[in-house]
């Protein structure tokens, strides 16, 4: 990949909401060139989106995170990937990963109670023909999510000038 | 009672910008392009290095020159970097911040009436420590128009038979100026030709943009004449660990080191182990928060472009040195009315010597966030003093 590219990426996934003026003076380069960049990793999907990070605790709402691993019976020609597809379809979903280790997927899902997460394990996942077995875990705390501290950090303790 | 002082001492002026300080520091509410230091924290691994290491209890003195792993890191990072090799054993000193190598190398190098070459702008420290070691500083005032950058011609017209060092503070602070290899060549060869030494202070070297840092001691002829000062301050993020670390050959070495074990015994041994770690294992971290200050002076001159603020571009350090000659105030006048009037405090150029003045360094070691806002009030303020609008 090219370092323009990689910078762009680098900046963009801390700080989504830069405006391309600013962007191209933080690249050191001009508007059009990272606009063009921009669109063209859309198209190629290299960019999936421009999301925003939430703690929807501290929002106030009522929120549930779970990891489930699941243990899939893989089919023939399709491996995983069908079984996983059709994970995925579900709005609650939020992430579906194929793992290395005792279990095949690792699916996080939110809702907004434990028995909502519980209900879909139960009746949507664990009901499906090629998986065999689940495990549920509920998040407790997020401490950091995305690359970033969810925790208060303290105030910077430099003095206001020095030499 | 008889006068408790030393005449040394007391001929030494304090810190030209202490009184500013003191404004400063009475005004909680202000916001600052101010600091000389990082704005991230210590890379974690680091950290957690010195936290590991206290409990293990490694609290006591190390051998006077550092920690042999300590030092071994450094020759080899040097080797990388700079490509000069410095024998761990003999050649490298650790100290107390760069600020003590300064020190160290005057009191090691210096009799009475020799006179040490010192750029300026430069920072603060380098006067007063060669007067405290007898020496006679030489000011070589830089000039806007190269960019504050020294030229061989102004250091040959700046000699005597009695200069001995020349101070090469090169990434500058307060200017930003950096040294390239065809800086650097004339410079070596009137060091070479009138048998000068070098006292190559380096401590910004891990922050150039653009252009690779280049020591002078990597040139033909110059490792023998020349002391490389560097540490873990600016481009570790470390300045509270106070750790730093002069390389030269062992002659003067030697001497430097009993002068070092007798003032200072050792540099803090929480401060060596933690540094080794962040040699071995934290390039990264250094080139992450090289990206960020190089994104940050680019948004800096940009903005200063936009507010038609004269300033070179700076390639080194995290300053901008900006003039402010167009308004008819001295840098001091100035920095006092911006920060009373818009609460940014930013050091007056004559800070780092007077022919700073008309200058002002303006430090970008701040997230954009805050840059963002200073420089808000920045523009405010020239409109105000340009429409001859007293606030």
């Amino acid at each position: 990949m090219n370092e323009l590219r990689k910078q762009i990426l680098l900046y963009l996934e801390k700080n989504s909401r830069v405006d391309l003026s600013e962007l191209a003076v933080l690249m050191g380069t001009d508007e059009v060139t990272v606009a063009n960049e921009m669109s063209a990793m859309e198209k190629e999907k290299v960019i999936c989106g421009y999301h925003t990070l939430i703690n929807w605790e501290r929002a106030g709402e009522e929120f549930v995170t779970a990891l489930i691993e699941v243990r899939v019976t893989p089919q023939r020609d399709r491996g995983f990937d069908k079984t996983a597809e059709r994970i995925c379809h579900y709005p609650e979903v939020e992430a579906v990963y194929l793992i290395s280790g005792g279990y095949d997927l690792l699916v996080t899902l939110e809702g907004k109670t434990l028995l909502e997460i519980s209900r879909f394990v139960s009746e949507k996942l664990s009901s499906m023909e090629e998986v065999t077995s689940t495990s549920t875990y509920f998040i407790l705390k997020k401490y950091k999510d995305h690359g970033t501290n969810m925790f208060r950090k303290n105030k910077a303790e430099r003095m206001l000038v020095t030499p | 009672m008889r006068n408790p002082l030393s005449k040394k001492a007391v001929s030494i002026e304090p810190s030209g910008i202490r009184k500013f300080f003191e404004i400063v520091n009475e005004m909680p509410d202000a916001i600052s392009l101010g600091v000389g230091e990082p704005d991230f924290d210590t890379p974690w691994r680091i950290r957690e290095e010195g936290i590991y290491t206290l409990e293990q209890g490694r609290t006591f003195y190390t051998s006077n020159a550092g920690l042999k792993e300590l030092k071994t890191e450094i020759s080899r990072y040097l080797e990388r970097k700079i490509r000069v090799s410095y024998d761990p054993d003999e050649e490298i000193i650790v100290t107390v911040g760069g600020s003590e190598g300064i020190d160290l190398a005057f009191r090691a190098m210096l009799d009475a009436g020799d006179e040490v070459l010192i750029p300026q702008p430069s920072y603060v420290s380098y006067l007063p420590c060669a007067v405290l070691a007898d020496g006679v500083p030489v000011v070589i005032p830089l000039n806007q128009k190269n960019e504050f950058k020294l030229t061989a011609e102004e250091l040959e017209a700046a000699i005597t038979p009695r200069s001995k060092i020349l101070v090469l503070p090169f990434p500058n602070n307060p200017t930003g100026a950096i040294l390239t290899r065809e800086d650097l060549e004339p410079i070596a060869e009137v060091v070479k030709k009138h048998d000068l030494y070098v006292l190559s202070d380096e401590i910004y070297s891990e922050l150039t943009y653009k252009y690779e840092h280049v020591s002078i001691a990597s040139l033909p002829g110059m490792k023998e004449r020349t002391l490389v000062i560097n540490g873990f301050s600016k481009g570790f993020a470390m300045t509270g660990w106070r750790l730093g670390y002069i390389c030269g050959p062992e002659l003067i070495a030697e001497q430097m080191l009993k002068i070092h074990q007798y003032a200072i015994m050792c540099a803090p041994t929480n401060s060596q182990y933690a540094a080794v770690e962040g040699l071995r294992h934290c390039e990264e971290d250094v080139h992450r928060m090289r990206t960020a200050y190089n994104q940050r002076r680019r948004f800096l001159l940009h903005e200063f472009k936009r507010m038609r603020l004269e300033c070179f571009e700076p390639f080194g350090a995290f300053y901008m040195f900006p003039s402010i000659e167009e308004f008819g105030m001295t840098s001091e006048e100035f920095a006092s009315r911006f920060l009373r009037e818009e609460k940014v405090a930013v050091v007056p150029g004559t800070a780092f010597g007077q022919c700073g003045e008309g200058f002002l360094r303006i430090s970008y070691a701040y997230s954009m966030e805050d840059l963002k806002e200073a420089l808000g009030r920045l523009g405010r303020f020239l409109d105000r003093l340009r429409n001859g609008g007293i606030s």
